[in-house]
């Protein structure tokens, strides 16, 4: 063992990263769609509250805002 | 032992850490432009009699834990995105090694998700948009998104194919070409959004702009940086994989 055990790439197999990709696209979107978009151009829940909470964080991420 | 979950567990969590270093960002630099782009709102409304907005959230939660829950969900929904990305990208570009994929991943998503957008539509502090072409604005900038990341697949593609041909080298400034011929020609297609007041100052304006720029290159940052050491990390505790790896290959 003169070397220390270098890590060895090996890609992981995409059938295995397919269903975590799918999963993780899928709440992500919805997360940044209440972050960037809510109460924005489009509306789930009624007033301004999600809008005017995100408010700052809406603007400085560039997302378009009212 | 790399797995999925294991990288996804990362990223979000190095996500996190990338918020908490945007939001020093954002509160140095990017709140005072918000201030006086509000102050400047408030004057206008005020000159033309208008009665002032009720506030519904206060601008002391807005700038605090309003901006900084805002930044956490990005955050970790991007660094949920990064591991996916990162997932396809380790062991499948050369011999590039766990820190070298993460900073390179990290640096084609801040250009590609965010400033090649950006240079279309810039973001813009409040005061600056009218609010009755928000639905048009909203889905110009995500179709700008959408078109960038498919010209970096299509370029990706293009390079791979190409560099068993033309050499690794040649085939990536191919790669770059093909991007951006495609961005080119959204740029020159989508059409403008030019909202800003005229008498709105370029100066705040131009802060933002960099503010909001900055935030994003802390977050990407972070999330590469953390995301590849930790990664690395993880790897040299794990000799069994890397001996049995080694010696099979």
């Amino acid at each position: 063992m003169a070397q220390p055990a270098i890590p060895v790439t090996r890609p992981l197999p995409i059938r295995e990263i397919l269903p975590w990709a799918v999963f993780a696209l899928v709440v992500g979107l919805a997360l940044l769609y209440f972050v960037g978009t809510e109460q924005g151009a489009m509306a789930l829940i009624n007033g301004q509250g999600v809008h005017e909470f995100v408010h700052d964080g809406r603007h400085l991420l560039g997302f378009p805002c009212h | 032992m790399i797995t999925m979950r294991s990288l996804l567990v990362r990223g979000m969590l190095v996500g996190l850490a990338g918020a908490v270093l945007a939001y020093v960002v954002a509160w140095f630099f990017g709140e005072p432009q918000v201030a006086s782009a509000i102050a400047f709102e408030e004057a206008k409304s005020a000159a033309a009699g208008e009665a002032a907005e009720p506030e519904l959230v206060s601008r002391g939660v807005q700038s605090t834990i309003g901006l900084l829950t805002g930044l956490v969900i990005y955050a970790v929904a991007l660094g949920g995105f990064f591991a996916i990305a990162f997932a396809f990208a380790y062991g499948r570009l050369g011999t590039l090694g766990a820190r070298g994929t993460a900073a390179l991943v990290a640096g084609a998503g801040l250009v590609v998700v965010y400033v090649v957008p950006l240079l279309k539509y810039p973001p813009n502090p409040p005061a600056v948009g009218n609010a009755d072409t928000i639905g048009r604005r909203t889905v110009l900038y995500f179709t700008m998104i959408l078109i960038s990341l498919l010209a970096a697949a299509i370029a990706g593609y293009a390079g791979r194919s190409l560099a068993a041909r033309w050499g690794a080298w040649n085939a990536a400034i191919a790669g770059f070409a093909v991007f951006a011929v495609i961005v080119g020609v959204a740029y020159a297609v989508l059409p403008a959004i030019n909202e800003v007041p005229a008498d709105f100052s370029a100066t705040v304006l131009w802060r933002f702009r960099v503010a909001a720029l900055g935030i994003q290159i802390v977050l990407w940052g972070t999330v590469g940086l953390l995301f590849g050491a930790l990664t690395e990390r993880a790897l040299r505790h794990a000799p069994h994989q890397a001996r049995e790896v080694a010696s099979s290959a």
